[in-house]
Formats: structure tokens, C-alpha cells, sequence
């Protein structure tokens, strides 16, 4: 009996050899506890995942255009043929109404769902490839999700543009947390005039409202550039608003801490000044700042689709979740083909499961919060 | 206190004139100038070019023209809107009252429908009605308040439920009674209120619910159940009113959030506001109207925190600025 306390006790407090557990494994261990966060958790790596292969994934292209398949409805997939259970299949359609986009299946040829099938050519991290997961025969299209104004597969596109929805807001949030960590870090630590100087630069930013300042911004953009510059450009502005609110948030726990010992005895044996900001002050705001990130990346998601979606953030033909739903702006395409809206469904999962998510993650690294 | 306030509005100062600073110089960094994209046109000859831009003090150095644009700002003029063929200030004041229309009303349900519900809630906690209630509350503050007024758009052509589908008013809007009038703006304005006060509502009654658990938890509401006093006088007498203090603070913020999120809801829903103003002045390059846009926004924000602060400090004895 004895024994089994002394385990219980270690399985408690230290694991084996009574070494205390570090702070992070018990912030794991009591995520793992709360359900939602780990099924948001796991929708999310699922989805980044399904983008960062989506040259895989997805049957088609992100540029791969039909033009005789201008809207196409999603294909449906069939599993019963003549009343038996077969393999799917689905049939090719044919456009019956070329005004109004209307197609009916052409029911003659059965086409099968083909797995590990040769597509569309493309180039992953150097290695050149047509693999991709799933197809069928020509001249049938498999279109999950339908197809948009000129004939792009909308479910390819989603994974595709999952890369820049989804990691726009990682990036931003890496660029934002930087500057934020820096500037509220140095502001706190030196005070006086350096401190009230640099808090009033930021209070004009977080005084300016953040879209209006990223309309403006995006403005600022030539409008000839590479796709792959203006991602960049546009993270890059996403992370320049974000960081104001956390550096001021900073710098306040910067200003409480630098009054503690530690920092005192670091000035006493002679540390540089860089090195206690980022040594010894800065990781100590490090679970504030964890939580805060998990919770502001779906700000920078929204705002890139929004951006996006109105046509000043990435354009087409390069996909992202936001551009993909302007089309759906206009009124006419949007009772006619309603599959236009799946990406604005996918935005909402993300954003859900990131908030299930951070929520966990507050539970675990701050005891004195509470769920809102 | 009034010391304080006149404080607020001395520091406001040489904040508008850094917020001023700033867009100016964004608008520095974009390509071409505000009359790029008159340039384009045929009909504009190289003379008028010429003339237009001595007018405008184009062909001055950046420096000359940011404290002309400073000292006109000073005097209440923002500059010419090549877009509208009008002053700044004139654009931006026929808009400014639409938004606040949209931003106000939408604030008001949201907090008048959130309140109760967060008291629901915590009052009956962990009961069926308390979990859909959470669940919807999930929802609301995750969907994009601009796919949501998509959705919205989609069912009311779809469902048929008849509602006007764009804009703030019907076209025969000048020849209606006042009532008729008055019933042709509330139709108009429905479903931009719900997508504005979704987001709002849900993220409001979850800090209700919380912060209502967390007085209930305290030694005074003990006391007072001991004291034989009916529950529903333990609840809305003791405790709601200290739960609702801190949701104060919040107010401000919502007001700032509303103003950077109202701005897609009015591009999706078309209503006349500033936010779509500021769209079309960035994608037509009408450079002055987006820097009067970015000051006036900011100065919106900034009354929303003043608010803030001023009803935190009505509402709670305990705060006293000096």
C-alpha cells in the first residue's frame, strides 16, 4: 500500500526519479484533458496539413481553368449502380443550359474514383512529381465542391489556398509577436522619457482603426508584383499592425519585472543590457505571450480573407480562402451556384477550432484565468 | 474629474497630429499621386495636368505639402475627393452618420439581448439551455462577420423573406411620410444589424455568464441568501449590477472593434457608411479621402475609449481619476 502512494505521489508531482516535471509537461498534461481544445487541435493540423500537401491532395491545379465548365456543380458520387453496391464512380456531365450554367450527368459511362492517379504536373520542394491522391478518367472532372467562374476546381483551390489562409497567420503572428516583444521589452526596461516616447508611437498605431490602416497599406502596393511578393507584402503588413497592443501589454509586466531581484543581481555581475531584456526579462511574459498568440492568430486570418475577399489582398489567380468568396459578392452567382460559400465554411473552422484551442491553452498556462 | 476629462482631450492633441503624420506618409509610399488616375484619361490635356497639380501643390516637395495638408486640417479642411468632385469633409460627413446609425443600433441589441441571456445562463448553469446557449455563443464569435452577411443574403434571396437586399433606402425613399420612411430604414437596416451585433452579442454574454458566476461565488451573496431574501432580489439586486461594471470596459473596445469590423459588414451589405467609403477611395487612389478616412476613423476610436473610461468611472465609486 505503501508503494502504490509513493507512485501516486510521484506520478503527481515528479514522474520517476522525483525530478519535478517541468513547467511545460504539466501545462501538456492538462491540455490533453480538455476535449475541445485537442479536437481543434487536431482539425488544425489536419488542415495545415492538407495545405502544406495540397499539391497532393488536390485532383487539380490551382490554375488549371475549364472553360467549358463554368460553374459546375459539385459532381455527386455514386456507390450503387443497378441497385449493387460498387466501387464510387461518378458520371461526366454535360452542360445543357450554356447560359445559365446548368449541367445534367450523362449517365452512359460509368467513370471510378482512381486513387494514386497521374495529374496535373507540379513542383514541391524541388521534387518534381504528378501524383496526386485521388482523380478520375477523362474527359470526366471530379469537382468536390463544384467549380467556380472559370472552371477551377473549388476543392483544390481550398488546399491550395489553405498555404497562404492558414500560414498568413502563423507568419504575421511571428513578425507581430517580435517587434512586440522587442519594443515593449526596451520600453519597459529603460522607462522615462524612452518609455513614454515609444508608448506614445504606439498608441497612435492601436489609435488608428486596424482595418482602415490595413486598406491604406494595401494601397501602398504596386498593383504589377509577383504573387509571391505581395504574400509577403501583405503578412508583412498584417504583422506591422499586430504588434502595438502587445507591446504595450509588454511592457507593463517588463515594467513590474525589471524591478525584481534577479534582474538587479544580473546588472550586479555585469550583464549587457540586450542580454537581460532577452535572458532574463523576456521569457518570464513568456505564457502570457503563448496564450496571447494562439488567440490573435485567427485575427490575422480574418483579416487576410477579408482583405482578400474584397480584392485589395491576394489576387487571383492565386488562391486564398478570402478571394475565392468574392466571387459570391455578386448577388446573381451567389443564388445560383451557393457552393461559391464552402471556403467561408473552412475560415469558420479554423477560426472555431482556434478558439476551442486557445482557450485549452489558457486553462493549462494560466491558473488564474477562467474560461469566458 | 473634469480635470481629468480636459487632460484626455489635451493628450488627444498631439496624438491626432502623429496619427495625421503617419498618414501622410503611407500615402507618400504609394505609387503615383493623387491625380494618377485623372492622368489616364484622354480628355485631360498635359496643361490641365500641370495646372492641377500647381493647384494641389503636387509639384512641391513632400515637406511643403504636409503642413499645408496639417494647417488646412487645422482648420477642418481635408482636401479635395477627386473621386467625388467635393471636399473631404463634405464626403466623409454624409457618411459619418450612417455608420454611427449602423454601429449604434447594433450595439444596442447586441447588449440588450446579452445581458439578460448571460444572466440566463449563469443563473442556470450547465443546464440544456445554458450549453446551446454556449454553443451558439462559439459559433457567433468565430463566423466572419462578412460570410455571415453573405449567408444572410444567400437565405433572404433564396427563402424568400423579402427583405431589401443593399443600400439604406429605397429609391422612392424621398417621397415617403415619416413613418413610411422610418419602417423603409428599419427594413434596411435588419440584416446589417444582425451581422454587425452577431459577433458582438455572443463574445458580450460570455463575459455576462463569467463574471456573474464569479460574484455569485462571493461572501455578500452568501449573506444575503442567508438574510431570507427572495433569490430573484439576490440576483438582480446584488449581483448583476457587480457583474456588469467590469463589461464596461469592454464597451470601448467594442466600440473601436465595430468600427474596423463594420467596415466589411457595409461593403458586403452596401450600406453607405465610412468603411465602403474608405474602400473606394483606396481603389480609386483618392488619396486625401483616405487620409481624412484614417484621421476620422481614429478619432472615433479614440471618443469610443474616452466614453469608456468616463461611463467606467460613473458607474464604479471606486474609481476616481485624478
Amino acid at each position: 500500500m505503501a508503494k502504490t502512494n509513493l507512485e501516486n505521489n510521484q506520478a503527481e508531482f515528479g514522474g520517476n526519479g522525483g525530478a519535478l516535471r517541468s513547467p511545460w509537461k504539466m501545462a501538456w498534461r492538462k491540455l490533453r484533458r480538455h476535449r475541445l481544445a485537442l479536437a481543434g487541435m487536431w482539425v488544425l493540423i489536419f488542415l495545415h496539413i492538407f495545405a502544406i500537401f495540397a499539391d497532393f491532395f488536390a485532383p487539380y491545379s490551382e490554375v488549371t481553368t475549364d472553360r467549358r465548365r463554368t460553374y459546375h456543380p459539385p459532381t455527386k458520387i455514386h456507390i450503387f449502380h443497378e441497385g449493387k453496391l460498387v466501387r464510387p464512380f461518378v458520371y461526366a456531365y454535360n452542360r445543357v443550359d450554356t447560359l445559365r450554367n446548368i449541367y445534367e450527368e450523362d449517365t452512359s459511362t460509368m467513370y471510378p474514383i482512381r486513387f494514386f492517379v497521374r495529374g496535373d504536373k507540379y513542383n514541391f520542394l524541388g521534387i518534381e512529381s504528378d501524383l496526386r491522391l485521388f482523380g478520375v478518367d477523362a474527359p470526366a472532372k471530379i469537382y468536390l465542391f463544384g467549380a467556380d467562374r472559370y472552371g477551377r476546381d473549388i476543392f483544390s483551390r481550398l488546399a491550395y489556398g489553405g498555404r497562404r489562409s492558414l500560414f498568413i497567420g502563423i507568419i504575421g503572428l511571428v513578425i507581430s509577436m517580435s517587434i512586440g516583444l522587442i519594443y515593449g521589452g526596451v520600453s519597459g526596461y529603460f522607462g522615462g522619457w524612452v518609455d513614454n516616447i515609444m508608448m506614445r508611437i504606439a498608441e497612435i498605431i492601436i489609435s488608428i482603426p486596424s482595418f482602415y490602416l490595413l486598406l491604406a497599406l494595401s494601397a501602398v502596393l504596386p498593383p504589377n508584383i509577383p504573387s509571391d511578393t505581395r504574400f509577403m507584402l501583405i503578412t508583412a503588413i498584417l504583422g506591422f499592425i499586430g504588434w502595438a497592443g502587445l507591446a504595450r501589454v509588454i511592457r507593463g509586466m517588463v515594467l513590474s519585472i525589471a524591478k525584481s531581484e534577479f534582474v538587479a543581481g544580473a546588472e550586479a555581475i555585469g550583464a549587457s543590457q540586450p542580454r537581460i531584456i532577452i535572458r532574463h526579462i523576456l521569457p518570464n511574459t513568456m505564457s502570457y505571450v503563448i496564450v496571447n498568440a494562439t488567440l490573435s492568430i485567427p485575427g490575422f486570418i480574418l483579416s487576410e480573407s477579408g482583405l482578400s475577399f474584397i480584392g485589395v489582398g491576394i489576387q487571383h489567380p492565386v488562391a486564398s480562402w478570402g478571394n475565392m468568396l468574392s466571387e459570391a459578392l455578386n448577388l446573381s452567382s451567389l443564388t445560383r451556384y451557393p457552393w461559391l460559400l464552402v471556403p467561408g465554411f473552412f475560415i469558420f473552422i479554423t477560426v472555431l477550432c482556434y478558439s476551442f484551442f486557445g482557450d485549452g491553452v489558457r486553462d493549462a498556462l494560466d491558473p488564474r484565468s477562467r474560461t469566458v | 474629474m473634469h480635470r481629468y476629462i480636459l487632460r484626455r482631450l489635451i493628450y488627444v492633441i498631439p496624438m491626432l497630429l502623429g496619427i495625421s503624420s503617419l498618414s501622410f506618409f503611407i500615402m507618400q509610399l504609394a505609387p503615383g499621386d493623387a491625380l494618377t488616375t485623372m492622368a489616364l484619361s484622354p480628355d485631360v490635356t498635359e496643361e490641365i495636368m500641370e495646372a492641377m497639380r500647381a493647384r494641389f501643390w503636387l509639384d512641391q516637395p513632400p515637406y511643403k505639402q504636409f503642413f499645408r495638408w496639417i494647417t488646412q486640417l487645422l482648420r477642418g479642411d481635408m482636401g479635395h475627393s477627386f473621386l467625388w468632385h467635393a471636399p473631404v469633409t463634405w464626403v466623409i460627413k454624409q457618411r459619418v452618420f450612417n455608420s454611427m446609425l449602423l454601429t449604434v443600433v447594433s450595439l444596442i441589441v447586441a447588449w440588450a439581448l446579452a445581458i439578460p441571456i448571460g444572466i440566463h445562463s449563469a443563473v442556470n448553469q450547465y443546464s440544456w439551455s445554458d450549453k446551446l446557449l454556449t454553443f451558439f455563443a462559439f459559433i457567433g464569435v468565430s463566423i466572419p462577420n462578412w460570410f455571415l452577411g453573405l449567408l444572410l443574403l444567400y437565405l433572404n434571396l433564396t427563402r424568400g423573406w423579402g427583405l431589401p437586399i443593399g443600400g439604406m433606402t429605397s429609391i422612392d425613399f424621398a417621397e415617403f411620410t415619416f413613418w413610411e420612411k422610418a419602417v423603409d430604414l428599419a427594413r434596411h437596416m435588419v440584416l446589417p444589424v444582425i451581422v454587425l451585433s452577431t459577433g458582438t452579442l455572443a463574445s458580450l454574454m460570455r463575459y455576462m455568464r463569467s463574471n456573474l458566476l464569479d460574484v455569485l461565488r462571493q461572501d455578500y451573496v452568501t449573506t444575503a441568501r442567508a438574510k431570507g431574501l427572495a433569490e430573484r432580489v439576490v440576483i438582480y439586486k446584488h449581483a448583476v449590477r457587480n457583474a456588469i461594471n467590469p463589461l464596461i470596459t469592454i464597451f470601448g473596445f467594442q466600440l473601436g472593434g465595430i468600427l474596423g469590423g463594420a467596415s466589411l459588414t457595409e461593403i458586403v451589405m452596401n450600406w453607405p457608411g465610412i468603411g465602403s467609403l474608405m474602400l473606394n477611395a483606396v481603389q480609386g487612389q483618392d488619396y486625401y479621402l483616405v487620409m481624412g478616412n484614417l484621421v476620422i476613423g481614429a478619432i472615433m476610436l479614440i471618443i469610443g475609449n474616452l466614453t469608456a473610461d468616463l461611463l467606467l468611472a460613473a458607474s464604479d465609486p471606486r474609481i476616481r481619476y485624478e
